[in-house]
């Protein structure tokens, strides 16, 4: 009888093992195909400018900051790095601006269109930005904004925004409307209501989204190589200047673009986790 | 003083009719269950009470002001949530002062009335511990001390025990009665749970289509319902209705029987008669037994009688067989009439 019961017994623990060992090895996979790359970026930049291209590599990099300390006193990097952080956070602040409130709205509210409202929203990524670039340089000459932080954060945060307004959406949807409602009860106005129950359980998305505006911009090249001459953003300014550089300088680049996206989503990881329990769906 | 009256309320969404005209006054620290099954209106009506809700017409008067165009905080009134709304990011000692500290209230108040009535809901030993770390029934009860703290004149509760498993609902609805009945606040209560009701309640409100069918004490809705609805709703198993003709002028004909009842010009109206009140003999309504279930103290009994199916309450030590014909004898005292058509007891 216990010879029976047991040989599925064994078979289910066999089937866990594997399902084990495959779990394991898929996330080294995916590890890999993630951390490769960068790792392989981080080593090349620290590496002195033979280095790059010698084989075989060594595992450790020299720690050679002569490509990276001479990309960062390369002229205008420094300018264009500012413009990037500058253009970013504009970018993040508008587009959380706009599309959280335009997120908490389509959540609690019944309006007439508002299906269409949430598929225009989506709409504006259908149009190319190639197609807009042309007739946006030109009105933003003519307007003035043409060459400044503040007229590409625009452009970036129309890329932004639909993002920024559809996972607001969710997650404010996600925040029972009775929580609200017993903060009205309990002698709260709409806003502090909002302020003190709605704001504090949505913070960690807000802040994931909002991360995800900042690298929306801080990775966009097209807008900001058309619409900035003076005033370039750094992959504007990498995508003008490092076309022509040797390899260990695009390593350089990439490094000082890749890096700080990274820092910047590390600093704030611990809103990207659930907090209290409630996940950011 | 909180009187509560609701005059001439009714609300649509859209094309639906949710409440129709409803009328119903409860007086100071009363209990009254709004009772019915699911899309009555119950819950409508109890969150317009609230302000979550604006009626279509109509008014609310809490303690002699009237209310229906003021915000819910303006209202004096405290809410208890069907799925508790404990706010997760705050500790339970923060969800009990959270009104107190919108009404800022100083700090030895707060700490006073917030270990006041977690003692009361016996929750002091989880005031530090958020709602992720508590169970059901004890989410429950930081729900409740919330509203309670706010020392309201008016509760109102929406389907509060729903969501606890029977036997930490029998054990809160002894407990919620005690607390709310020595706080000495007015309350509404909403459940579709007709023995909570029951149990509760000073006065229940049937409700059935967006209307208020009766209101009165549990007993008197048990015992005297005054529609069909009512008593085809309330009991458990339901009370019988057999078709009545009429014999003579104030006799009816039921079923072969023929038994005094209400003078009326109908030809035709129904009989009622609730399954416990019944006795097997050697006189009274033909019925042939079909089902029985034996429940302990009693044996349920399901019959045919007319064609129609009836229900009989009887001693468990009555011996009875399926395909048996009894004779069951209704209490005179007990039987009820209708009009098929309006539905209202005669």
């Amino acid at each position: 009888m216990s010879a029976v019961t047991q040989a599925p017994a064994a078979a289910t623990a066999d089937a866990r093992k594997a399902g084990d060992w495959l779990l394991i090895a898929t996330a080294i996979l995916l590890c890999a195909w993630v951390l490769l790359p960068i790792y392989l970026l981080i080593v090349n930049a620290l590496s002195s400018p033979d280095e790059v291209t010698a084989f075989p590599k060594h595992f450790f990099p020299s720690f050679d900051l002569g490509s990276l300390s001479f990309f960062i006193n390369f002229a205008g990097v420094a300018r264009a790095l500012w413009n990037s952080v500058l253009v970013a956070t504009l970018t993040m602040i508008l587009a959380i601006g706009f599309g959280a409130p335009a997120g908490y709205a389509l959540s609690r509210f019944d309006f007439p269109g508002k299906e269409s409202f949430r598929f225009l929203v989506l709409m504006t990524r259908a149009f190319p930005l190639p197609l807009l670039a042309l007739p946006l340089a030109v009105m933003f000459i003519r307007t003035g904004l043409d060459d400044t932080a503040i007229g590409l954060a625009l452009v970036h945060t129309t890329l932004a925004l639909p993002f920024a307004v559809l996972i607001t959406f969710s997650l404010f949807s996600g925040i029972p409307v009775e929580l609200e409602e017993a903060a009205w009860t309990l002698g709260c106005t709409r806003w502090h209501a909002f302020r003190k129950v709605v704001l504090p359980l949505a913070l960690p998305g807000i802040a994931a989204s909002a991360v995800f505006a900042f690298t929306i911009s801080w990775n966009e090249v097209f807008a900001a190589a058309v619409l900035t001459i003076e005033n370039r953003t750094l992959t504007a300014f990498l995508l003008q200047s490092l076309g022509e550089s040797p390899l260990y300088l695009k390593f350089a680049g990439g490094a000082a673009l890749v890096v700080p996206a990274l820092i910047f989503i590390f600093a704030v990881r611990k809103y990207l986790f659930a907090m209290w329990g409630i996940a950011n769906r | 003083m909180a009187e509560i009256a609701i005059k001439g309320v009714a609300k649509r969404f859209g094309g639906f009719t949710a409440l129709h005209q409803v009328d119903l006054t409860i007086a100071d620290q009363e209990f009254m269950v709004l009772l019915g099954a699911s899309g009555c209106g119950k819950t409508t009506l109890l969150r317009i009470v609230a302000g979550l809700e604006t009626p279509s017409q109509g008014e609310v008067w809490i303690g002699g002001r009237r209310v229906d165009h003021l915000p819910p905080r303006e209202r004096g009134i405290a809410m208890v949530f069907q799925n508790y709304a404990v706010f997760p990011h705050l500790t339970v000692f923060e969800n009990i002062a959270f009104g107190l500290r919108m009404k800022k209230l100083p700090q030895a108040d707060v700490e006073r009335r917030v270990t006041r009535t977690a003692e009361l809901m016996h929750i002091e030993q989880l005031l530090k511990r958020y709602s992720g770390q508590l169970s059901g029934g004890q989410r429950q009860r930081v729900a409740v001390a919330r509203a309670l703290a706010m020392e309201p004149d008016v509760i109102l509760m929406d389907e509060p025990l729903s969501n606890l498993d029977a036997l930490l609902r029998l054990e809160m609805r002894a407990e919620l009665k005690g607390v709310l009945a020595a706080s000495k606040t007015t309350t509404i209560y909403v459940t579709h749970d007709q023995v909570e009701a029951m149990s509760l309640a000073d006065r229940i409100a049937v409700m059935h289509q967006g209307r208020i069918v009766q209101a009165a004490s549990p007993v008197e809705v048990y015992r005297n319902p005054a529609a069909r609805f009512v008593g085809s709703f309330i009991g458990n198993p339901p009370m019988n209705f057999i078709p009545a003709t009429k014999a003579a002028n104030g006799d009816w004909t039921v079923a072969g029987l023929t038994l005094p009842g209400p003078k009326s010009d109908k030809q035709r109206i129904e009989f009622a008669i609730r399954p416990e009140d019944v006795d097997a003999g050697s006189e009274g309504l033909h019925a042939t037994v079909r089902v029985i279930e034996p429940l302990g103290p009693h044996t349920l009994v399901t019959c045919d009688v007319e064609g129609g199916l009836f229900r009989a309450i009887l001693d468990s030590s009555a011996s009875v067989q399926v395909g048996d014909r009894l004779r069951l004898a209704p209490k005179p005292d007990r039987i009820r009439w209708f009009d098929p058509e309006t539905t209202n007891a005669l």
